[in-house]
């Protein structure tokens, strides 16, 4: 096996992956919950990122973590929020299918 | 096997999981399983935090993301999803032409990041990241941390506010 | 003690909105209420009496109301020997009223409101003898007009009622017009309304010449409505349809009163420009003579009275033109007591009989004898019979004539007619024999609350003159005067021919009515133009009509015309052409103007049905669009 070393580049290719993955999810599935957890993987796509930037580019500085911290704690209040959104989105359409949520059209 | 090569085969192992586990989670029909999935792919990404030398920040994962938000996640999953039902579609009619379009990026993005050269800083991580990000925190931080706070708090008090039946 | 005189007014003034707005329902609490205020005003009136009889003032208390800058207007109080007097008369005048009001408007459906009137009028007079300037006076004179307006309308149900109130008012507005430009003209020359501070520029001759004059005869102008003089006297007579205490108050001591008091007031314009004080007087011995020569050939007994009050009044304003101020005011207070009492007398009579017209009644003094020696009291007194008030007073305003000899004559001449109109109204009243022998027999004396009031005035009538007695070293003329204090002579010479006019006048009328030695429908008709010009009012009413009622119908009915032929058609015709216009004008727009706008929309519709299809109203359409779109700039970059 070649043994290339595992360097910021993988990681950051990693980290688009998971990204494309996330947001494939966003566009594409009806269920609100699972739009959910998508959005939760961009997030983590761009923390990854963001830690992997901190070990390699500025491993004193701590700034990625620092930030990735902060994306952690603002997407669990976003989860938060939406999943009460997505309650109420519940009791009065009766079904958290996004695609149903299209009044405001035409 | 050096250990070089095990960083490597950890690191694709991961890898594997993690992307695995993505695809799971977009792709499954029934949202349980997505569900599990998603804290598969969450538990590989607090690995991978290990792997970068942010072990608070693994550890900040594992308990927020798996112990609450995934919970919550379920918890969401179970208050309305019916998961007996038989869906006739789990996506939507445009998952065709996203498929194309996130193709078209990822290429793109792995086109870009193939052999970029970043400037890459050969100084070694600190060994206490814990306790440097602790004092990070509440001297250059502070600011920032203090309106995260409030935002935890207004969320609360906002998903309360919008989840209860009137 | 003086500075508190406000109360005076104050008191009917809150005995009204207690009436109006509290015990309206209950009748013996509002006449309570009115009479109880305007007693208690006429105690607090002697007190003030005394005060000002031991310190002549003038004594002023104001305030600023409206500041101007320049100037303010001011409320005050002005309490000279004058206002004191007038206090003292309104109240007593209204007092007895009042009372007399318990028995005449017995049983009336609007007893109540109808002492909330009264006592509104006497806080309007009284409120009016106590201002100290012109703008305040002006407030007053205005309110007394309304309170004259309500109470002569009072049984507004008759439409003769109601006319004459309306006629009162508008007539006295017509004098009341000259009113305000003289108090325009005051505020022009003196910058201040003030009685004190424009006589003082009267004085030290800054308010002086042609501008005094005007503003004199212009003020009179409002006492001319006020006071019924020549040529606004027509609304008097008509005024009697109200309540007979009604009319005794407007002839004695309020309504008219008020124009008399108003030139006596500024008499001082009257003495700096002779002139105007010579107008006054011209005017005032006209409408005496005129008033009291109808007054000898009407048959209602109130007209007479009225026509009586209108020739006194221009006794008073006569002798104030001509400069005796004294003798005017003495007149006005003796004439409000035996005025007030002829009229509530009347009123007893009316009451009784139930008609307005003397030559149905006759022989009531029989059945009706204080009315009757009330009655005869009061004429005696008019008639300037000694040792009666009246004779004193007359005797002072004949006086007050010696100067000038043809006013004297006519002076006398009045008098003459006056002794002997009122004296055929007692004897076609109250002697020989019944001439309607069903009313007669319905006759019956008033009530106590009727004839109290009546010997209370018949005592005045008697013994108030007798203040102005001119052997009295401290009588009236030493306390109501301008200028200076005179001491006013007893003339044997014209109080002997006062006296002589008066008894012959007596004598002609005990001749022809009571006696029948000269008929009187002989000489009605020996003088038939004459008769039937005096009996018309010498066609005041009718001229007026043809001259200003008239005239204004036929302008109306000009402008009527005009209106339905001429504006109309214009109007008509503007509205033809437009709406050709609009007929040519539609066309246009719907097939032009329409078909351009139309042509538009259904553009923007069809593009819109078309593009509508983008707003799918789908989050995720919506957001693969904008990723599409990200990375479309990425690459594009």
């Amino acid at each position: 096996m070649d043994q290339v070393p595992i360097g910021l580049n993988h990681y950051l290719m990693l980290s688009g992956v998971l990204f494309t993955v996330g947001i494939f999810g966003v566009l594409t599935r009806r269920n609100a919950i699972a739009v959910l957890m998508s959005t939760e993987l961009m997030f983590n796509a761009a923390n990854i990122a963001l830690v992997a930037f901190s070990r390699f580019v500025t491993p004193a500085a701590l700034t990625g973590q620092i930030v990735a911290m902060f994306t952690i704690i603002v997407a669990a209040a976003e989860a938060t929020v939406a999943l009460a959104i997505v309650l109420l989105i519940y009791r009065s359409f009766k079904g958290i299918n996004v695609d149903r949520i299209n009044f405001m059209k035409w | 096997m050096t250990e070089i090569s095990l960083t490597n085969l950890t690191f694709y192992i991961l890898s594997f999981c993690i992307i695995a586990g993505g695809i799971f989670t977009v792709s499954s029909r029934n949202l349980f399983h997505s569900a599990v999935f998603l804290v598969f792919t969450l538990f590989s990404v607090a690995g991978m935090f290990v792997m970068l030398n942010a072990y608070l920040l693994a550890a900040i994962q594992v308990l927020i993301y798996v112990g609450a938000v995934a919970m919550l996640m379920i918890f969401g999953v179970m208050l309305t999803t019916r998961l007996a039902d038989v869906r006739l579609r789990h996506v939507n009619e445009q998952s065709w032409p996203a498929l194309a379009i996130c193709g078209f990026f990822l290429a793109f993005l792995v086109y870009g990041l193939w052999d970029t050269p970043f400037t890459v800083s050969g100084v070694p991580m600190p060994a206490d990241t814990a306790h440097a990000l602790g004092t990070l925190l509440m001297t250059k931080y502070v600011l920032p941390f203090e309106v995260v706070s409030l935002l935890l708090l207004a969320a609360l008090v906002g998903a309360v506010v919008i989840a209860k039946k009137d | 003690m003086l500075q508190n005189a406000w109360i005076i007014p104050a008191l009917p003034l809150a005995a009204t909105v207690l009436i109006i707005f509290g015990t309206h329902r209950n009748r013996a609490v509002s006449s309570g209420i009115s009479i109880a205020a305007i007693v208690s005003g006429f105690i607090y009136a002697v007190a003030i009496l005394f005060n000002v009889l031991h310190d002549h003032g003038p004594h002023e208390f104001y305030f600023k109301w409206l500041d101007f800058g320049s100037w303010h207007l001011q409320i005050g109080l002005l309490i000279d020997p004058l206002t004191a007097v007038m206090l003292l008369v309104v109240t007593i005048v209204s007092s007895c009223v009042q009372i007399y009001s318990l028995g005449y408007m017995h049983g009336d459906p609007r007893f109540s409101r109808y002492f909330a009137y009264i006592s509104l009028f006497s806080f309007s007079m009284l409120g009016l003898v106590l201002s100290n300037n012109f703008a305040m006076i002006f407030i007053f004179w205005e309110l007394v007009g309304l309170t004259s307006y309500l109470l002569i309308g009072f049984w507004f149900e008759k439409k003769s009622a109601s006319d004459a109130g309306k006629k009162a008012f508008i007539t006295t507005r017509a004098g009341d017009l000259g009113f305000i430009v003289g108090i325009l003209i005051t505020l022009y020359a003196c910058g201040t309304l003030n009685f004190g501070e424009v006589f003082t520029k009267i004085e030290t001759g800054v308010f002086a010449g042609g501008l005094l004059t005007a503003a004199g005869i212009f003020l009179f102008c409002g006492a001319v409505g006020k006071s019924a003089q020549f040529p606004l006297h027509v609304w008097l007579p008509d005024a009697m349809e109200g309540p007979t205490p009604v009319s005794a108050l407007i002839h004695a001591a309020t309504m008219v009163a008020a124009g008399v008091y108003l030139v006596a007031r500024i008499l001082t314009i009257y003495i700096a420009s002779e002139s105007a004080g010579m107008v006054v007087a011209v005017i005032g011995i006209t409408t005496s003579f005129m008033a009291a020569s109808i007054g000898l050939v009407q048959n209602d007994i109130k007209r007479v009275l009225a026509y009586s009050t209108v020739s006194q009044l221009g006794y008073m304003i006569m002798a104030l033109g001509l400069g005796a101020y004294t003798a005017g005011t003495f007149h006005l207070m003796t004439h409000a007591f035996f005025k007030a009492l002829l009229f509530l007398a009347a009123g007893s009579v009316i009451h009784a009989v139930h008609t307005n017209d003397m030559q149905e009644m006759g022989g009531l003094g029989k059945k009706m004898k204080i009315t009757a020696l009330t009655m005869f009291i009061a004429s005696f007194s008019i008639a300037g019979i000694f040792p009666l008030s009246g004779f004193w007073s007359k005797d002072e305003i004949v006086a007050s004539t010696s100067g000038h000899p043809i006013f004297m004559v006519l002076t006398l001449m009045v008098a003459f007619m006056t002794a002997f109109y009122m004296f055929r109204l007692c004897f076609l009243t109250f002697t020989g024999g019944p001439r309607d022998q069903h009313k007669f027999d319905h006759a019956h004396e008033s009530p106590k609350t009727m004839t109290v009031p009546l010997m209370v005035l018949a005592f005045l009538a008697i013994f108030a003159g007798w203040v102005g007695i001119p052997w009295l070293s401290h009588g009236f003329s030493s306390f109501v005067y301008h200028g200076e204090p005179h001491h006013a002579a007893f003339h044997f010479d014209i109080a002997g021919i006062s006296l002589f006019v008066g008894l012959s006048g007596i004598g002609l009328a005990y001749l022809m009515y009571y006696k029948g030695t000269i008929s009187p429908d002989k000489v009605a008709a020996r003088f038939r133009p004459l008769y039937t010009l005096l009996y018309n009012k010498y066609y005041f009413d009718e001229i007026y009509d043809a001259i200003f009622v008239q005239p204004l119908y036929a302008i109306c009915d000009f402008w009527f015309w005009f209106d339905q032929h001429i504006i109309d058609g214009l109007v008509n015709g503007a509205a033809t052409l437009t709406l050709w216009w609009s007929i040519a004008k539609n066309w246009f727009d719907v097939y032009i103007i329409d078909g351009a706008v139309n042509g538009a929309g259904y553009t923007i519709r069809g593009t819109g049905s078309i593009l509508r299809f983008a707003q799918t109203g789908r989050l995720q359409n919506y957001a693969l669009i904008i990723f599409a779109g990200v990375i479309l700039i990425w690459f594009l970059r």
